[in-house]
């Protein structure tokens, strides 16, 4: 069978790190980046005689990203302590949610790149999302032989959000855990940091031959931190699973990690020995009881959402569905568009479209700026694009001023244009005087325009908006010569 | 002055007769004495007990002081107590001091209450008779053969021979009844989240509650009244305000309990009752319709399920909470081993007692993967039905009486070896802890041996004021609670 008999099948959970001050069973802080268990109170070390108490923050943020995608937020669900022993798991037992999540189901749209330049849309259904408490981390390293624990992480909130098994090759996984990772942001419930472990995937990956209706047997690849290793840990296990199948073997089910320095993933442990985690529901929490009124007040302070300022980007703004997606890609990117047509008008929206996702984003890019940091403000982006609707500049010296902006050469486009006499001549007396020069100069491209030879006027043209210092209105210049030469 | 009512000590504290030093440091004197015979506490804090005694002497001439102030009191050594041992009656703690206080603790400490020292308890509250602990068994003050029943055993024993006039304690199946039965005390355990059980060490999380023990009804509800109130640091702890539960016990008329209607249930009075027992629970009825209540028969017919469905739930619920003893952190780490895996087994086998073994296996079998719905789940099925039993019991009546246990104390050694009869010995209280109630045991008379007999009496939710009231009425006409056991 070759690799295109086969079909992909992979489903993600994705825990994120919710923003909250504190962690979700005590009053320690979350920030990152402290000494080690400098962030851990009595609570999170587990002390003999200690209680969880639930951050309403955490379970506000969880209701957040439920609205968001269009899910259902279980008026009661349970947290429950899934049991296992690991020193950096103070209790013996991490809460989490079993039997009953606070988010069921939901949805999220996706534009995937087709390889071809082009994209296309998928909608990839939730299963569920659920809040949890993080672990600690051991620390293998610096300890001669022995193990540090590290408990400032034990406690952060996560909230672990499950997709079906719906993506059919990494380049979906990819695209789906970029949009999820962008709608967190967006509804502002995780930083997104995924060095720091703010976004991290687990990836549910299994084969089976094109046409069959049941699932092949899935391996779980761990903690994925970087959209890279995402996309490589999947390819790698997938032909890993074909060559093992067409060689005859079986995939057993299993736990795996990826070695982004070898580019290859390895069993972790098999089912054999999995853990029996006895789940039970935790007695020292009531259940969590989410009334109406609490969901309808975080719904008024949920902002716009990407999915309907896109649809309003195509619909008040005549933008393509992929242009409306890439620029409501972050919240940031959408403002920043969004100040830009408010400034200039949306009569201009598409081109000023084109340039935030063309020239400042390539320079930005470059520059590895983002766009809150952005040398061009939207303003300024905004006089630019005015200056091109009415014809002062052209599109070639509209890239020139760009970069002058960039360069803060000019605290405007106007005051740009005007210092360094940009501004276009439309002045048919002028532009007429340019093209008899050049016509005097160039004979051969006379010549050689009248024998029939189309690419000779083009020069012509070059030539004359060379002479104009490309300052000459390029339709004018266009029209006049075809006149003289006529 | 130890001997005498909360209310005397306090107006002699108040009237400055007696001062908090002198009943400190009569209280560790009476330990002293007392202690080497019934091996009630764990821990004496002479210094922390004086020191704390001076303060309150200033609050007092400041007329600063409440009911509690300068008052001697023991905790159980399931709280945890900042800079003072909280070893939970087990190897695995034996060594730990706590950086922090129990919720139950810094509310008697602000009340100004005098903690004289840590009492012995059954390893993590896991027994009926003291002899699970790894400090030695607790003896029964009555007859130093005898057990003084558990888990609270210390508690019980140290206020029945007088070292303390007050002392906290838990109820997890009867910790606290069984033990003031058995002692010839009070003791009483509130409704389910009325004491926070923050700081107080895990057994069951969903059955444990703290409670008080003292020689009458009336010092109980003054050292529960200060123990109670909401504690935003447990999720399970009732947001009521604060109440003052010996609101009830007032001086009495002739009837001082006419109208008042006491249901009997015919499960407890059917079978497994000692003569003895009966015989001393028959009179105080007795005395009951003589103070003008009136008894009715009253049917709890699952009750019979609550031993089996408790010892599946609170193994289940310790098997987890006992997780966290792992070595790692604090606590007894083996002192030699292999590897983690190896770390684990060995400190763990090496820090719990038997009974604690014998729990955690069950609690962790009950909860695997297969067994879950056929144990846990059905357990959980028959707590309801048993609450429900209570809920109809109550449309009928006003309160509960009923035998504490079915035998007066039982001697060491008599039961250690096998523990479904230890576990029989809780038949009578068990029920009220997996529905939550509130319910005491006072003095009753005494039984074989001349050993004591208690009563139970159980209230529906919140009407822990209206049980300690019932028995202070029936305290203001018998002496039982008065009675001293010999040598102390």
């Amino acid at each position: 069978m070759s690799r295109t008999d086969w079909e992909v099948v992979i489903g993600l959970e994705v825990h994120t790190q919710l923003n909250t001050q504190s962690k979700i069973f005590s009053g320690a802080s979350i920030a990152f980046g402290a000494e080690p268990n400098a962030q851990a109170c009595a609570v999170d070390i587990a002390l003999p005689g200690v209680l969880p108490v639930l951050n309403k923050g955490a379970v506000e943020r969880a209701i957040r990203f439920g609205l968001a995608v269009g899910a259902t937020i279980a008026p009661k669900s349970i947290f429950a302590r899934k049991n296992y022993f690991y020193p950096d798991l103070p209790k013996g037992y991490q809460i989490s949610q079993y039997e009953l999540p606070v988010v069921v189901g939901g949805q999220i749209h996706l534009l995937v790149p087709d390889g071809k330049g082009g994209a296309y849309e998928k909608v990839v259904n939730l299963t569920r999302a659920h809040l949890e408490e993080d672990a600690g981390k051991s620390l293998h390293e610096d300890f001669h032989g022995m193990t540090g624990i590290d408990l400032n992480r034990a406690g952060t909130p996560l909230l672990e959000i499950v997709s079906e098994p719906e993506m059919r090759s990494s380049a979906e996984a990819v695209a789906y855990a970029k949009a999820l990772h962008a709608l967190v942001r967006w509804i502002d419930i995780c930083d997104g940091n995924m060095q720091e472990g703010s976004f991290r995937c687990d990836a549910n990956v299994s084969v089976r031959p094109r046409g069959q209706a049941e699932f092949g047997t899935r391996r779980e690849i761990k903690n994925l931190n970087s959209f890279r290793f995402l996309q490589q840990a999947i390819d790698f296990e997938v032909q890993w699973q074909i060559d093992l199948i067409e060689d005859g073997g079986k995939v057993q089910q299993a736990t795996v990690l990826f070695d982004p320095d070898s580019g290859e993933t390895r069993a972790m442990r098999s089912k054999e020995d999995a853990h029996d985690y006895r789940y039970f529901p935790d007695p020292d929490l009531l259940p969590l009881v989410i009334d109406s009124a609490w969901i309808e007040r975080v719904k008024g302070e949920l902002p716009e959402l990407p999915a309907a300022l896109s649809g309003r980007f195509q619909g008040e703004y005549g933008l393509s569905a992929y242009d409306a997606t890439t620029l409501t890609a972050s919240r940031e990117v959408a403002q920043f568009y969004l100040d830009t047509v408010a400034a200039v008008g949306s009569a201009n929206a598409k081109t000023c479209a084109n340039w935030v996702m063309g020239d400042l984003a390539a320079r930005l890019n470059k520059a590895e700026l983002d766009i809150t940091a952005s040398p061009v403000s939207a303003t300024q982006l905004a006089g630019l694009v005015a200056r091109i609707a009415d014809n002062t500049i052209s599109n070639a010296i509209a890239k020139k001023v760009f970069e002058a902006l960039w360069n803060k050469e000019g605290d405007s486009a106007d005051a740009i244009i005007d210092a360094q006499g940009l501004k276009q001549v439309t002045d048919t007396g002028a532009i007429e005087a340019i093209i008899d020069e050049v016509l005097a100069a160039n004979p051969k491209s006379v010549e050689e325009f009248r024998a029939g030879k189309e690419k000779a006027f083009n020069a012509l043209v070059g030539q004359c908006m060379k002479a104009s210092k490309g300052k000459a209105n390029p339709a004018q210049v266009n029209e006049l010569l075809k006149k003289k030469l006529g | 002055m130890i001997d005498s009512s909360l209310k005397d000590i306090a107006a002699a504290l108040r009237d400055r007769k007696v001062s908090a030093v002198e009943l400190a440091t009569e209280s560790l004197a009476r330990i002293d004495a007392g202690n080497p015979k019934i091996n009630a506490f764990v821990t004496t804090d002479r210094d922390g007990a004086l020191a704390a005694a001076r303060a309150a002497d200033e609050r007092l001439a400041a007329g600063q002081g409440g009911p509690l102030t300068g008052i001697p009191l023991a905790h159980k050594d399931v709280f945890c107590t900042e800079g003072v041992l909280t070893t939970c009656g087990s190897k695995m703690l034996a060594n730990f001091v706590s950086p922090y206080d129990a919720h139950v603790v810094s509310l008697l400490k602000a009340a100004g209450a005098v903690m004289v020292g840590k009492t012995n308890m059954d390893e993590f509250a896991m027994g009926s008779s003291n002899e699970n602990s790894h400090f030695g068994p607790t003896r029964n003050p009555w007859n130093a053969g005898k057990v003084p029943g558990g888990s609270s055993g210390g508690s019980a024993a140290a206020v029945a021979a007088r070292l303390v006039p007050i002392a906290t304690g838990t109820d997890t199946g009867g910790s606290i009844r069984q033990p003031a039965a058995l002692c010839g005390i009070t003791g009483i355990k509130p409704t389910y989240g009325t004491v926070s059980r923050y700081g107080m060490i895990a057994y069951a999380s969903s059955l444990d509650q703290g409670g008080a023990f003292a020689r009458s009804a009336e010092d109980c509800a003054v050292l529960l009244s200060a123990m109670a109130g909401h504690d935003p640091r447990d999720s399970t702890s009732l947001e009521r305000d604060s109440e003052d539960f010996g609101r009830e016990c007032t001086p009495a008329d002739a009837q001082p309990l006419a109208g008042l209607r006491i249901g009997l249930p015919k499960e407890f009075f059917a079978e497994g009752m000692e003569g003895d027992v009966r015989a001393a629970v028959d009179a105080a009825l007795a005395e009951y319709r003589k103070l003008g209540a009136t008894t009715v028969e009253v049917s709890l017919p699952n009750a019979r399920l609550a031993i089996p469905a408790y010892y599946v739930i609170a193994p289940a619920e310790a098997s987890s909470n006992l997780s966290r003893f792992d070595g790692v952190r604090y606590g007894h780490r083996a002192a030699e081993y292999g590897d983690l895996n190896d770390m684990y087994c060995k400190s763990r086998a090496q820090g719990f007692g038997g009974e604690v073994k014998r729990r955690i296996l069950v609690g962790t079998y009950v909860l695997s993967h297969g067994y879950y719905d056929a144990y846990y789940i059905k357990a959980q099925k028959l707590r309801r039905l048993i609450a429900n039993d209570f809920a109809a019991a109550f449309e009928q009546c006003d309160v509960i009486a009923g035998p504490v246990s079915p035998t007066v104390a039982f001697g060491i050694g008599e039961k250690s070896d096998d523990p479904v009869q230890m576990y029989l010995s809780d038949i009578y209280t068990i029920a009220v802890n997996l529905a939550g109630l509130p319910a005491l045991s006072h003095p009753a008379g005494f039984g074989t041996g001349n050993l004591p007999v208690g009563l139970q009496l159980i209230g529906n939710y919140f009407d822990e004021a209206r049980l300690l009231g019932t028995a202070h009425r029936f305290q203001q006409t018998t002496d039982w609670h008065l009675r001293v056991p010999a040598g102390f």
